[in-house]
């Protein structure tokens, strides 16, 4: 039987602002997804953001992908290579950067996962479940990109050009 | 010429808050003020929606502390479907909500203390910044990083499990709870494998503590001189006098530990509690009507809580207690660095009340919902890890909020951390001509012992740089720093 890479997808945001939920919501897609193929090497995670103990909850995984809405001006999303960080991370410090979280990782446990950040772009930040309707359309491509990844196992290879 | 120096936004703060520090022609501070930019039109949105929604909805508010807001709304409610003002749950509802609660008061003062205060102890206000963090934290003290990560994790599994998920948790619902915990989770938190078991957890809170404890003996001239000047404090306390942190009767003490506010029911708050606007600042300054916008202003969070309770009804933290007391004399203590010993007394107070619930047959079995006349007003108060949140809703005869009321933790705080920053802003700035970083933490330093959450709630990545702005007597920018 071939090994099977342990994935976790980790999507950080508060749905309840608006586009800042596109991470969780391409979780919650993604479940019932991944239970109808079987995966059962994917792991899901959603939470308002990434804090230290995630060092301890990427320590065992292959490969990590946090996904996080995007303010950013990019394309639909963008899946970049998360290199560790062990500067400060972002001033708002009741929460870490997925940099950060590599970095003390590797202090910690002296290992750690490929790891890699998928933004999707946002544009609408109210108090408000539902997504905006460009930011609906870029979550569709990016859920359609990540499932490719996901069957093929391989996600350096569709690193987006900076 | 005079100049103003501006600190903005505040590192490791949540949200987005500035420093301005005037200083006159001489080099010498006239004036300080922390400058507060919160969201303040959460109140107006949940107005037209149905009363039931708020525990879920008011997550919305913030990431940090979602599980403060849950409890807080839920209370508030309990009141509104008359299930009674904290004490009518059925003993399910209440300690299932109590477990709950103090693991996120866990969670919290665990991640801050680790994270965010430690690095300032361990490497010094003026330590490089690049290793002032928990990753420092690890390379010359491993075992305590791991020890918060470790802390961290098993708090947020208490919330997970008790209020059902992560993100926008549904266990509080008006009335009561909706789920027991299951045997197996139960045996999970008691006895799971080490680390992550609750005697573990009790063992490494009581070594923070005495780490404090050494690190204060070593230290004394920073920790009892550092932003130290008079305060009011205010918390819930049991009916008794004991800590508590999900219910109680409010009580509030001067400077000198004279009871200013005797053990009020806190449905009858604004009887006693007014908030001040000043032109300055987006964020309100809460005051007690009786004592005046001047000297009614109050201190709240873990330095407040040891200073109003008379004891910590928990053995181990009640022991740590009494060495705090004794410290001052009994007296309150209003030195802001032992905030920091007093949140870890509360961790440890924290863990053994998870310990204490987790073996009261009561969360695996029992009703979880108290039904009675509906009204059509509550308040619900909690003591969330930052200190005194309020919660004050309406409703209309559609069942849909009419009117809601916030005061939350740091806003409470406003006055008592302008007054720390400008403590410290004399001893630091004054007869300065040039702002350093080890300045500019000094300044953090002393807001950061409130642990104040500005609310921002998104996060959005590539927001919020940190900025340092130069001004001049004339408000010209002449010098401009980013971080």
């Amino acid at each position: 039987m071939p090994f099977k890479k342990r994935i976790l997808i980790y999507a950080f945001g508060n749905p309840g602002r608006q586009d800042d939920g596109l991470g969780n919501r391409l979780v919650e897609e993604l479940e019932p997804w991944l239970r109808e193929k079987g995966l059962d090497n994917v792991e899901l995670e959603s939470n308002y953001q990434l804090n230290i103990e995630d060092a301890a909850n990427i320590a065992d995984k292959d490969i990590v992908v946090f996904v996080d809405a995007s303010v950013e001006d990019i394309d639909d999303f963008h899946l970049g290579l998360v290199e560790p960080s062990e500067g400060r991370s972002e001033f708002t410090m009741h929460a870490a950067s997925p940099a950060y979280i590599l970095a003390l990782c590797i202090r910690l446990y002296q290992k750690h996962p490929e790891t890699y950040l998928l933004q999707v772009r946002g544009y609408e930040w109210e108090f408000l479940e539902e997504l905006s309707r460009k930011a609906t359309q870029n979550l569709a491509s990016a859920l359609a990109f990540i499932k490719e990844r996901i069957v093929s196992g391989d996600f350096q290879e569709f690193l987006s050009e900076d | 010429m005079g100049r103003k120096v501006t600190i903005e936004p505040v590192t490791r703060v949540e949200g987005h808050g500035k420093v301005t520090i005037h200083l006159d022609d001489q080099g010498h501070v006239t004036q300080t003020r922390l400058h507060i930019v919160e969201f303040r039109g959460f109140e107006r949105f949940v107005q037209g929606r149905p009363y039931w929604e708020m525990p879920v909805l008011v997550q919305r508010l913030c990431g940090i502390c979602p599980v403060s807001h849950h409890l807080a709304a839920a209370k508030a409610l309990d009141v509104i479907v008359g299930a009674g003002t904290g004490d009518g749950l059925t003993p399910t509802g209440e300690k299932m909500r109590r477990l709950m609660h103090y693991g996120q008061m866990f969670q919290s003062h665990s991640l801050h203390f680790f994270h965010l205060a430690a690095p300032d102890m361990v490497f010094g206000i003026d330590g490089d910044p690049a290793v002032r963090n928990v990753i420092g934290l690890a390379l010359t003290n491993k075992e305590l990083a791991v020890q918060g990560v470790m802390m961290r994790k098993f708090g947020q599994e208490i919330i997970r499990t008790t209020a059902g998920k992560k993100i926008h948790g549904t266990g509080a619902i008006p009335g009561g709870i909706n789920k027991h915990l299951s045997e197996g989770e139960r045996d999970e938190f008691l006895k799971g494998t080490d680390p992550l078991n609750i005697d573990k957890m009790i063992e490494w809170s009581k070594a923070a503590v005495d780490w404090f404890k050494d690190y204060h003996k070593a230290n004394m001239d920073f920790i009892d001189h550092y932003a130290v000047f008079p305060s009011n404090h205010l918390s819930l306390v049991r009916k008794d006098g004991a800590m508590d942190l999900y219910h109680g009767v409010l009580r509030a003490v001067d400077a000198e530990g004279n009871k200013i506010l005797h053990d009020v029911d806190y449905q009858d708050y604004l009887d006693y509690i007014d908030e001040e606007v000043r032109s300055w600042s987006y964020m309100k300054f809460p005051y007690l009507k009786e004592y005046g916008k001047k000297d009614g202003w109050y201190t709240v969070g873990p330095l407040a809580r040891l200073n109003t309770a008379d004891f910590i009804p928990t053995p181990l933290a009640q022991q740590e207690f009494e060495i705090y007391k004794a410290y001052t004399n009994g007296k309150p203590n209003n030195m802001s660095m032992h905030m920091h010993w007093a949140r870890l007394i509360e961790i440890l107070h924290s863990a053994e009340m998870i310990k204490e619930l987790l073996n009261d047959p009561d969360i695996v079995s029992g009703e979880l919902v108290t039904k009675g006349q509906k009204v059509n007003e509550g308040v619900g108060l909690i003591e969330a890890p930052r200190g005194t949140l309020f919660h004050h809703y309406e409703i209309n005869g559609k069942d849909q909020i009419s009117m809601a009321n916030l005061i939350v933790s740091t806003t409470n705080n406003n006055q008592p951390m302008n007054c720390a920053v400008e403590q410290v802003a004399r001893h630091w700035m004054s007869g300065q001509t040039e702002i350093t970083e080890p300045m500019m933490n000094a300044v953090e330093v002393s807001i950061r012992a409130y642990d104040p959450c500005l609310s921002c709630a998104t996060h959005a990545f590539g927001q919020m740089p940190l900025e340092v702005s130069l001004y001049n007597a004339n408000n010209e920018l002449i010098d401009h720093k980013r971080k």
